[in-house]
């Protein structure tokens, strides 16, 4: 017996770390910022279809968060609706509706924002899904990536995103964009190389008809 | 050519010089390296054989054992035959020789029936009356053939004698209508007794035929005990079978399981919640898996107790009062949780509707994307397959006893095989070492060629006689005539 107590005890040991220990968070944390300044609100019908391809994406345990980009979006006020979903399913599928209809009740009575804050709207995703801290965290950027800060504020901070994956979505061409479209494509290496730099990965999609891919 | 590309071999020259310094090399070493290319052939010829021969005793002692277990497992399984045939015979005896007493009596009484009709049908019609014979004689008397009143005597004895005739005659036809009828009341005892003999027949054929299927039984048995080389043959053979035939309905039943788990794998969800993993896999998962491995052990046990499997031999010997206990708790607890299966089954259908309407909602469809009246019938058919599923579950203890049984005999048999290919595979190598070290000897003289044909040159030189310096040459045509 004596023999066996070390092999019993190192049994026992490894069982018991395995049930009591905490295994790596296997939920999905999604972000999604909207662009409301100016002509982009007429965008925001999109914005809501791609809202719902998410909800009907995601599953119970997972949080989800919708925040406008205003003149300052480093701000809880920003956030138009957040939720960690149920574990039960049937429960989740619930405040998937609740949360549709607050979605539907915000693009009804938006109001242009005179200025556009990403970055501070990044700035507030990050915090918001560290905070939360899901297996996966996706910041999607519903806009047009021309960032307009008033003045006074300061955005040029490096993020920090180990582990994010930052979606832009619907990134549509300005009038200037037309122009020269080096603007638009200096727009986007720039905030490519904000997301890279920080430790996040970086992808746009503007074909809507795949919504599929948004979330991998 | 600089001396470099003596040793890089880049030249067709420098591979030639190469080969000519290894060929003298090799042929001065020729006598030890040859040697020692035949060491190692041997020693490697006769490792190899060992090992075979060891492989071989090993096998030896694996078959000696798989016969020792086969036998054992077939002395068992034969017994348990003979017991259940002894077990049927008895029953038979007590239901069919308890009714020979019944039987007996209703035949001695259809005897008894039949004898006394016998005896009423051979009672006979009643004689003449004697004074017949008086009457005869009068009528044969001698008398004058004009004598009115004798005349009127042998008539009036005429028609008396008419008249005896007609009474008999009926008293006859009546006496023979009696006997018939008994004879033809006889007719249905006659059947009934020889139904009734039927029926012994029958039975004690019966017996004679279970008799006969035990004594086949016994004659299986008695090689078994003298462990004869038919009777390992015909188990090991029932063996193969029931373990083939164990695998396909072990495969059937885990197809069960799998749609088992589907059923309750996504409403366990709302038990124990939907995103929670244990390593790789989801809790829900790992309930439902252990739902049904729970309901399986409950089936396991269920038929230990019932004494239709064996694999425990503690449940089988435990006291019957217990053994019955043990039933009904193990049923109670399959009811339970095939009622929880269909629950959940319910449960599931529910969920699927939800999300369907959830995701119709969601893509701006109003209402559900369908609304089938019959729905229904996949409900009731889902909650069907969830309390029936664990009871179905439960049989697959009979055979996993048969594949546990049978799979000792078929890795036994797989090993004993594998060990005898092993062993003749290493006898191989170990020839094959053998003829390959003299081979290579062989490929070390074509490699010297060139030194061993100057030695054998000068070898068949230093052979020849040495001719004398000043003999006379002598001509051909001369050595001809001489000889």
């Amino acid at each position: 017996m004596i023999r066996w107590r070390p092999v019993v005890f190192a049994t026992l040991a490894l069982a018991l770390a395995g049930c009591s220990g905490e295994a790596a968070p296997t939920s999905r944390g999604v972000y999604l910022l909207m662009d409301t300044s100016g002509t982009y609100t007429q965008e925001l019908d999109k914005a809501q279809a791609l809202i719902n391809a998410i909800l009907a994406r995601v599953d119970p345990g997972d949080s989800f968060a919708v925040a406008r980009v205003d003149t300052g979006s480093f701000s809880e006020k920003d956030i138009v609706a957040r939720i960690t979903f149920d574990e039960r399913p049937s429960t989740a599928n619930q405040q998937k509706r609740k949360f549709r209809d607050t979605i539907d009740g915000f693009v009804r009575n938006v109001k242009p924002a005179s200025f556009t804050d990403i970055s501070g709207g990044v700035l507030q995703a990050i915090e918001y899904l560290n905070e939360k801290n899901p297996g996966r965290k996706t910041i999607l950027i519903f806009s047009d990536l021309e960032e307009d800060l008033q003045e006074g504020y300061v955005r040029d901070i490096p993020f920090s995103m180990d582990g994010f994956e930052v979606v832009a979505i619907n990134v549509t061409k300005l009038r200037a964009d037309n122009v020269d479209p080096r603007k638009y494509m200096t727009r986007l290496e720039d905030w490519q190389h904000k997301v890279e730099s920080g430790g996040g990965s970086w992808r746009v999609i503007n074909d809507l008809d795949r919504l599929d891919r948004i979330l991998g | 050519m600089p001396a470099d590309d003596l040793y890089v071999l880049s030249s067709p020259l420098a591979w030639v010089l190469w080969f000519i310094a290894l060929a003298v090399a090799m042929y001065f070493a020729r006598s030890p390296a040859q040697r020692a290319i035949l060491s190692l052939a041997h020693a490697l010829h006769y490792a190899l054989r060992l090992a075979a021969r060891s492989l071989l005793l090993a096998e030896e002692r694996l078959r000696a054992r798989n016969r020792e277990v086969l036998m054992a497992a077939g002395r068992e399984a034969k017994e348990r035959i003979i017991e259940r045939e002894f077990e049927r015979i008895d029953a038979a005896v007590r239901r069919d020789l308890g009714e020979c007493p019944t039987l007996q009596r209703r035949i001695a009484e259809q005897a008894t029936r039949l004898e006394e009709d016998h005896e009423h049908s051979r009672e006979v019609p009643p004689a003449p009356t004697s004074w017949v014979q008086a009457v005869k004689a009068v009528a044969e008397i001698q008398v004058p053939q004009h004598d009115p009143m004798v005349g009127k005597i042998l008539e009036a004895v005429h028609a008396s004698m008419l008249k005896a005739q007609d009474q008999a005659r009926t008293d006859f036809r009546s006496a023979t209508r009696v006997r018939h009828e008994h004879l033809k009341r006889m007719m249905p005892s006659w059947r009934r007794a020889l139904q009734l003999l039927g029926q012994v027949e029958g039975k004690v054929t019966r017996l004679i035929e279970r008799t006969q299927i035990v004594d086949r039984h016994i004659a299986d048995y008695e090689e078994v005990l003298q462990k004869t080389d038919r009777a390992e043959r015909m188990l090991t053979s029932s063996s193969f079978v029931q373990f083939f035939v164990a695998l396909l309905v072990l495969c059937i039943a885990v197809g069960g399981a799998v749609i088992n788990f589907h059923l309750i794998a996504r409403p366990m969800a709302e038990m124990v919640g939907g995103n929670n993993f244990i390593g790789a896999w989801r809790v829900a998962d790992i309930a439902a898996l252990v739902i049904i491995l729970v309901e399986i052990s409950m089936g396991l046990f269920l038929m230990e107790s019932l004494r239709i499997t064996r694999l425990f031999p503690v449940i089988g010997s435990l006291p019957d009062k217990w053994r019955v206990i043990m039933i009904w708790i193990t049923l109670g607890l399959l009811t339970s949780l095939a009622a929880v299966e269909a629950g959940l089954a319910y449960m599931r259908e529910i969920l699927l509707q939800d999300e369907l309407a959830t995701s119709a909602l969601l893509r701006g469809e109003r209402g559900l994307p369908f609304d089938n009246q019959f729905v229904w019938i996949t409900t009731a058919a889902q909650m069907g397959m969830g309390f029936i599923l664990p009871f179905a579950l439960t049989f697959v203890a009979i055979p996993l006893e048969s594949f546990v049984h049978a799979l000792r005999t078929v890795v036994g048999a797989a090993l004993a095989g594998a060990l005898r290919g092993l062993a003749a595979a290493l006898r191989f190598a170990g020839s094959g070492c053998r003829y390959l070290g003299r081979f290579l000897i062989d490929l070390y003289d074509v490699v010297i060629f060139l030194p061993l044909w100057v030695e054998q040159q000068v070898k068949a030189r230093a052979a020849a006689p040495r001719a004398l310096p000043d003999a006379p040459k002598v001509p051909p045509r001369v050595k001809e005539s001489l000889s």
